[in-house]
């Protein structure tokens, strides 16, 4: 069915768009509206044993595959190809992927067997915390499978047709579905997913990602902030 | 603005550095703030308060919100105390701030539910029934009946509707007393100060319909029978502002940061004001760490280690050199320069009775012959100083009550003789004018042997001490007597210099010196000493400015009375009694209901029809949960060595059972037939309903029920509880009310006297099999799924202290304040008020066609504070065994023929009715009129328009209405009534007292002023202390300073009590005794043995920490504070061993039952003792005992009560009984228990198996 060119526009060339909309719309109302809900909800007042080690390991791992994605897949063509061939762009992203993957599943294995057999946990989750779990695990794992099959294609085909695919996307190139027909089932699971998980984001834990890229600022932050109680008043600020 | 779209003004936003760039000005959005602001935003605050037994009685804000009670603090504006004091606030601790979890959380009930079989038996039999029909028919089968009571505390409710709930209570209402009597209705709940109204409630609807009203402070063991003993008064007590102006406080057993929180700050504040502080505790309490000193005697031995310094005190404060203050006041105020006659047994003699005017005729040295009016015979006799005459000085109680034709004005504590009038200084001691000095016989129980408190063998039961005496003529031939302070030296084993055993030092083992006391207790001699002369030392440089706060580590004991009186000797002894900053300060459970005197009229049902019929608690369980049927201490071991054993022989409730026919205790139910059908009998006979009553007991025709309490005929058998948990924190013997009282599953592992071939009682007759079930229905009305919700058969939602109109008061401060609704009672709820009134109407509806205008005869004991206290001088008569006649009144109870109209019960209910005119208002002796009050609330709450009975009178129909009446009758809170109470008192002392009032006769404290602000109330002659501007409220005030007699015997505190049975049971002067041995733990060593070691440990009940007072303990706020479950903690040695580890889960058990806790471990606990805080829920957190199979127990499990004989004692003084004023108590500190390892925990979730044949029956 996936082989399907109608099926494959929607999956690959809508489909994204709706969960991209979703994802940042759908923050944004909660950022504004929720805002008490807007945390990572961590459980470790419930039980500290297996989090550190688990919540270590997936972290570093998956923010390694993340970055690598974005450096993967958006980078332009001129800023890797003086260092890099194709194929190795690809072995690199294989072995690093690869192992930083691995250490993230090995992490979220803890994690998850912690959030369901403590009973504790288990009581105070909430659908959307086990399911999310699961979802990345599954995430994971897919990306994972795309590393011995990429074994195959060492020829980096393969891989600048994703890239292709991706970069597409991003720029709003109507036409990048296509790129996807014939694409392995294996990738074409683990993008869909991925587009599913961004789509369900804003109504989970997910959201704490973007306090997480905003907690950057505070690098750049002077060490103590003055809030005065006039917003943007005509009158200059007293100082 | 979006706060995202507020991030999108990063460029244009303003910012300016400082500090070299470490700080930054900016005017960024602060909208996020809105969030704290809104959290803390609320729609109204309400003025209520926690309607709890914890005597805090704290003003608290209530804080609603979008209709919902969201949370609470404290309130901070208590009128201020004067200068030099600090003020009251802040009152209110972390564990009240947690209540308003209960208004909407899992255990709050929300309708009425119905047990489930009950209610299909009743829906079943309705097809085709009335409701009266409807009840008698599955009451009276017994498969059905059996069906649904063995079910009890086994889930199985369903949710019913008010309608349906009110007509099953009300039918077996209107059934129970056609068929069986009014008094087989019967009403529990406890301590109306925390909520008058919502108590008045219930005890108006039973009083109207003739149920029985059972006591909670004596059952709870809070009453301290020492106080009615000494003063004649129940309780009273210096306000917690009043600690400030002492000097030297003793906190005996009294936890004061734990369990008077609200308070403590006055004992911090003291501290800095230059007090010393002792602590006197077994454990390492909180109140230890706040102290100077921490004194840790062996629990339950604190009567010795006080017999210690009170003989440090007299010997260096009385003998060794004279202190004015003391002696004046000793003099003026006690009865120590009283004189006691001598009886002759063989070489000895042996203190007797007091010395009377009756007993004087013939004695030349006296000013006047005896007195022919009978009066004579309680007047109490003394020696003047200068002339050494015999004198019958002011202020005993004959003088109280003068007989018609005596002249008034003569009861008060002026220095005067009371039948001349003439000036007269007392004698204290008899040493310088004694005729001779004679060998005098105390009794000694501190070498009683016990498995397991140390005592000091002095060789004997017997301590013989020279004493100076008198030899005067009697009427009954020559005598000798003794001033009480020389029998109390010699008691107290001084040296007199009168040769003979006494102890020639502090350091002779001689009974009661320090050194003797510290085999017992294990305090050293030297810090008895030491605190001892600091607190008189104190005394005589402040003149009684030395308190001891004491609580209910000292009173839950046996022999509690020894305890108390053994320390309020000391405070007698140096003046400290009625002197602000010092005295008597227990706190236990008490809460002064302030507007008593109003609230009485109310809750009684005064109004409309005298007399009420109330019950002392503890007898009552005591009898109806058959704990009598296992009774394990013999009254022999209670008996003085000095005794005749003979009139004591038989079982404790034999002696019960005489006190309640002599009209000491009362009696419920109280006769062996209906007493609805008395007055036609007797009709039918043409005699007078008294005679006809008397004449049947006489004959045997006609039994009192306690004589038979195991006969259906007298069963209780419709019980209300409201207010309260009494099955659970309060039910002591928790597994006998299971079994005989429910007829349910329970854990008991004793057998009864039966089973083990004992001796069985004499004067009741004893049925075997022992009755499972008594009760045909239980209706609880509480807020929370509480463990008597489980027992009960019909539970009705009522509403929380957030959501009705009421009124509290307390011992601790002066106010009086409201609990306001806050919101309407969520979900079915109705308050107190609501739900009886509910019941009333249906109750009303129902009686038609059954119960019409109906004649009852109801009996009650001969009632303190009434002349008839002045009933029985001398001996101990029982009528029944023909020692004298049968005199309602005088040797029996009195016996009253009420009329009750029935069909018009929901009509008095919610009116005030016309026995208020006719008969007047009044209380403590004092009557008055009160009609004006009558008129002025037909004003206020307007009056009653419907025709009918009680068409005109004043309406009482919300709950506001019933707090107003409360409020306009009393002299606490309307001025013109104290001036008039005053007034009325001022007849009978003959003294000027209305002063006190004066100034505030104007005033009229109304409802919605004391939501407004808390309001101090008006000194009244109900309270022996005054509201003023100058001192601090303290109990013995007007005693002192206005020479009001005390309500005793003498008039005056007593030292010494002289009624035979105190006498007989060696307790005429406090001496120390031993914990009894109730003997149910040896028997359970080894019998069930699961392999782990077991040990054997005293159990101990304090209150705790992390729950509401002695009650609320399921909030999951203080759970999770805690640890979450129930808790026993054990010393570190003990636990070793036992091999038992901090948090194991452990199980203590004896023949009563068994428990299953969680054991905490530490150094706090003293070896031998294991702590379990009060009122932990058995719905929390409990696993299944291995020993009983069931689910693990409540701390009551392994208690059971049993009786003190003296508490029985009635008809005399202040000895006469009166409802939570004197009766027996339920102690529970002298239990022993086996502590041991639980080897397999198992919470029984899935294992509930319902008895098949029940199911089968039922089904």
């Amino acid at each position: 069915m996936l082989t399907n060119s109608y099926v494959n526009t929607l999956l690959f060339a809508v489909y994204p768009y709706i969960c991209l909309v979703v994802l940042l719309i759908g923050s944004l109302i909660r950022f504004d509206r929720e805002p008490y809900t807007w945390k990572s909800d961590s459980s470790q007042m419930l039980r500290k044993r297996e989090l550190k080690l688990g919540s270590n390991l997936f972290h570093y791992g998956v923010i390694v595959v993340i970055l690598g994605h974005f450096a993967g897949f958006l980078a332009p063509h001129w800023a890797v190809d003086w260092a890099l061939s194709p194929v190795a762009h690809q072995l690199l992203a294989m072995v690093v992927g690869g192992i930083a993957g691995l250490t993230a599943i090995v992490g979220l294995t803890i994690l998850i067997h912690r959030r369901l057999a403590d009973p504790r946990i288990r009581l105070n989750s909430r659908k959307w915390d086990i399911a999310i779990t699961l979802m990345l695990w599954l995430q994971l794992a897919l990306g994972l499978l795309t590393v011995p099959l990429s074994a195959f294609h060492m020829d980096g085909e393969l891989f600048e047709t994703l890239t292709s695919y991706v970069k597409g996307i991003v720029t709003l190139d109507g036409g990048a579905a296509a790129l996807m027909l014939h694409v392995p089932l294996t990738y074409k699971l683990h993008i869909l997913l991925g587009f599913t998980i961004f789509l369900v984001s804003p109504f989970t834990r997910m959201i704490h990602i973007w306090s997480g890229v905003g907690s950057l600022a505070y690098l750049f932050r002077p060490y103590q902030i003055v809030r005065t109680p006039k917003t943007r008043a005509d009158e200059p600020v007293r100082s | 603005m979006s706060h995202f779209l507020e991030r999108l003004t990063y460029l244009s936003r303003r910012r300016e550095s400082f500090a070299d760039g470490h700080g930054e000005l900016r005017d960024e959005d602060r909208m996020w703030e809105e969030g704290y602001r809104l959290r803390w935003q609320h729609d109204k605050i309400v003025r209520s308060t926690h309607g709890v037994n914890c005597t805090g009685s704290c003003s608290w804000k209530i804080y609603v919100k979008s209709g919902v009670v969201t949370w609470e603090t404290q309130q901070t504006d208590y009128p201020r105390t004067r200068p030099g004091m600090p003020n009251h606030e802040p009152r209110g601790c972390s564990r009240g701030a947690s209540y308003s979890w209960y208004l909407y959380s899992a255990s709050r009930i929300k309708y009425p539910m119905v047990r489930g079989r009950l209610v299909k038996a009743w829906r079943e039999a309705r097809k085709t029934l009335g409701p009266v029909e409807a009840w008698a028919t599955i009451t009276a089968d017994e498969k059905k009946a059996k069906a649904y009571k063995a079910i009890r505390g086994r889930g199985g409710f369903v949710r019913s509707t008010w309608q349906e709930a009110t007509e099953i209570i009300a039918a077996a209402n209107v059934h129970t007393i056609r068929k069986w009597g009014p008094d087989r209705v019967v009403g529990f709940s406890p301590i109306p100060a925390m909520s008058m109204v919502s108590y008045a409630s219930g005890a108006r609807y039973l009083s109207l319909i003739g149920g029985t009203l059972l006591s909670f402070y004596d059952w709870y063991c809070d009453l301290p029978p020492s106080s009615p003993q000494t003063w004649g008064e129940q309780t009273d007590v210096p306000e917690s502002a009043d600690w400030y102006n002492s000097g030297y406080i003793i906190a005996w057993g009294s936890n004061v940061p734990q369990t008077r929180t609200p308070d403590a700050h006055f004992f911090v504040e003291a501290r800095y004001n230059g007090t010393n502080v002792v602590a006197v505790t077994p454990d390492y309490s909180e109140v230890a760490k706040l102290s100077d000193l921490w004194l840790h005697p062996k629990q339950g031995t604190d009567a010795a280690l006080a017999m210690a310094m009170g003989h440090v005190i007299l010997k260096e404060f009385f003998l060794d050199r004279k202190t004015p203050y003391f002696e004046d006041y000793c003099r003026r105020l006690t009865d120590l320069p009283m004189l006691v006659r001598l009886r002759k047994d063989g070489d000895r003699f042996v203190p007797d009775r007091y010395l009377r005017q009756s007993d004087l005729a013939g004695e030349k040295k006296s000013r006047h012959k005896a007195s022919k009016s009978d009066r004579a015979a309680w007047k109490t006799v003394a020696t003047a100083e200068e002339s050494g005459d015999l004198v019958v000085p002011q202020g005993s109680i004959g003088y109280r009550w003068p007989a018609d034709g005596e002249p008034k004005g003569r009861w008060n504590l002026e220095e005067k003789d009371g039948e001349t009038g003439t000036d007269i200084r007392l004698d204290l001691s008899l040493i310088d004018r004694r005729d001779d000095v004679l060998p005098v016989a105390f009794p000694y129980f501190g070498g009683t042997p016990h498995p397991h408190f140390a005592g000091n063998d002095q060789g004997g039961d017997v301590l013989i001490r020279n004493v100076p005496v008198r030899r005067i003529r009697l009427a009954d031939g020559e005598t000798h007597v003794a001033t009480v302070f020389d029998l109390l030296c010699a008691n107290y084993g001084l040296d007199r210099g009168l040769g003979g055993d006494c102890a020639k030092g502090f350091d002779d083992n001689v009974p009661y010196t320090p050194a003797w006391q510290e085999q017992i207790t294990g305090v050293s001699a030297a810090h008895a000493i030491e605190v001892a002369r600091g607190f008189a030392n104190n005394a005589e440089k402040t003149k009684g400015r030395s308190m001891v706060i004491i609580g209910a580590g000292m009173n839950h004991w046996y022999h509690q009375d020894m305890g108390y009186r053994s320390i309020i000797n000391m405070l007698m002894m140096c003046g400290t009694i009625g002197v602000s900053g010092g005295g008597w300060a227990h706190y236990v459970g008490q809460e002064k209901l302030r507007p008593q005197t109003g609230w009485t009229m109310l809750a009684f049902a005064l109004d409309w029809v005298r007399p009420p019929r109330h019950m002392c608690g503890t007898s009552f369980f005591y009898a109806h949960s058959d704990q009598w049927r296992y009774e394990k201490l013999d009254v022999s071991e209670l008996l003085s060595p000095l005794a005749d054993p003979a009139p004591y022989r038989g079982s404790m409730i034999d002696l019960n059972v005489r006190a309640e026919r002599m009209g000491w205790l009362p009696s419920a139910p109280q006769l062996n037939v209906n007493p609805l059908t008395l007055a036609a009998e007797a009709g039918k006979a043409g005699v007078e309903v008294k005679d006809h009553v008397v004449a049947g007991l006489k004959s045997g025709k006609l039994a009192m029920a306690c004589e038979d309490p195991d006969n259906p005929v007298n069963f209780p058998r419709n019980l209300f509880i409201w207010r309260s948990n009494l099955f659970g924190s309060s039910g002591k013997g928790h597994e006998y009310f299971l079994r005989h009282f429910l007829g349910t599953r329970h854990g008991l592992q004793g057998k009864d006297l039966g089973e083990e071939g004992r001796e069985k009682p004499t004067e009741v007759e004893w049925r075997d099999p022992a009755p499972e079930g008594k009760l045909d229905l239980v209706v609880t009305l509480d807020f929370r799924m509480s463990t008597s919700c489980l027992y009960s058969d019909i539970v009705l939602p009522t509403a929380t202290w957030y959501e009705k109109n009421d009124l509290n008061t307390s011992d601790m401060h002066p106010f009086i304040h409201p609990l306001s609704a806050a919101v309407d009672p969520v979900w079915e709820a109705k308050s107190d008020w609501e739900t009886y009134k509910a019941i009333a109407k249906r109750f009303s509806e129902l009686a038609e066609g059954h119960l019409g205008v109906e004649r009852d005869v109801v009996l009650t004991p001969i009632q303190h504070d009434t002349p008839a206290e002045l009933a029985q001088p001398f001996e101990v008569q029982d009528w029944k065994k023909g020692e004298c006649d049968l005199v309602p009144g005088v040797t029996a109870p009195q016996i009253a023929m009420v009329e009750r109209d029935y069909p018009d019960t929901y009509r008095r209910y919610t009116a005030l009715g016309p026995l208020a005119d006719r008969l007047g208002n009044g209380g403590k002796g004092i009557s008055w009129n009160t009609e004006a009050e009558v008129k002025g609330l037909g004003a206020l709450n307007l009056r009653v328009n419907d025709s009918g009975p009680t068409e005109g009178r004043p309406r009482i129909d919300t709950d506001i209405d019933a707090a107003e009446t409360i409020m306009y009758l009393a002299p606490e809170t309307n001025g013109e009534v104290a001036v008039k109470a005053w007034a009325a008192l001022g007849k009978i002392t003959g003294r000027d007292h209305v002063h006190l009032a004066e100034t505030r006769e104007d005033e009229k404290i109304r409802f919605r002023d004391i939501q407004a602000q808390p309001r101090k109330i008006i000194s009244s002659p109900t309270w022996s202390g005054i509201e003023s501007e100058h001192v601090s409220y303290t109990a013995g005030y007007t005693n002192v300073n206005e020479l009001i007699p005390w309500r005793t015997i003498t008039g005056r505190q007593q030292f010494y009590q002289d009624h035979r049975w105190f006498r007989d049971f060696g307790e005429s002067f406090a001496v120390y005794r031993p914990p009894i041995d109730t003997r149910t733990a040896a028997a359970m060593l080894g019998k069930k043995a699961n392999g782990e070691k077991e040990i054997v440990l005293n159990f101990i009940t304090p209150h705790q920490k992390w729950g509401i007072h002695s009650t609320y303990t399921d909030n999951l706020i203080m759970l999770t504070l805690s640890r979450g479950g129930p808790i026993v903690w054990i010393s570190e040695t003990d636990a070793r061993k036992a091999g038992i580890v901090d948090n194991d889960w452990i199980e203590l058990f004896n023949l009563n039952g068994a428990i299953a806790a969680r054991a905490v471990v530490s150094q706090r606990v003293q070896e031998g003792m294991c702590m379990m805080y009060h009122a932990q829920e058995k719905i929390v957190n409990v696993p299944g005992s291995q020993i009983t199979g069931q689910r693990g127990g409540i701390h009551n499990s392994v208690t059971r009560t049993v009786l003190k004989p003296t508490h029985m004692v009635g008809g005399y003084a202040q000895l006469s009984y009166g409802f939570n004023y004197y009766g027996t108590v339920g102690s529970n500190r002298d239990e022993f228990v086996v502590v041991r390892k639980l080897v397999k925990v198992e919470w029984l979730d899935r294992s509930n198996p319902v008895d098949p044949i029940a199911e089968e029956a039922a089904s």
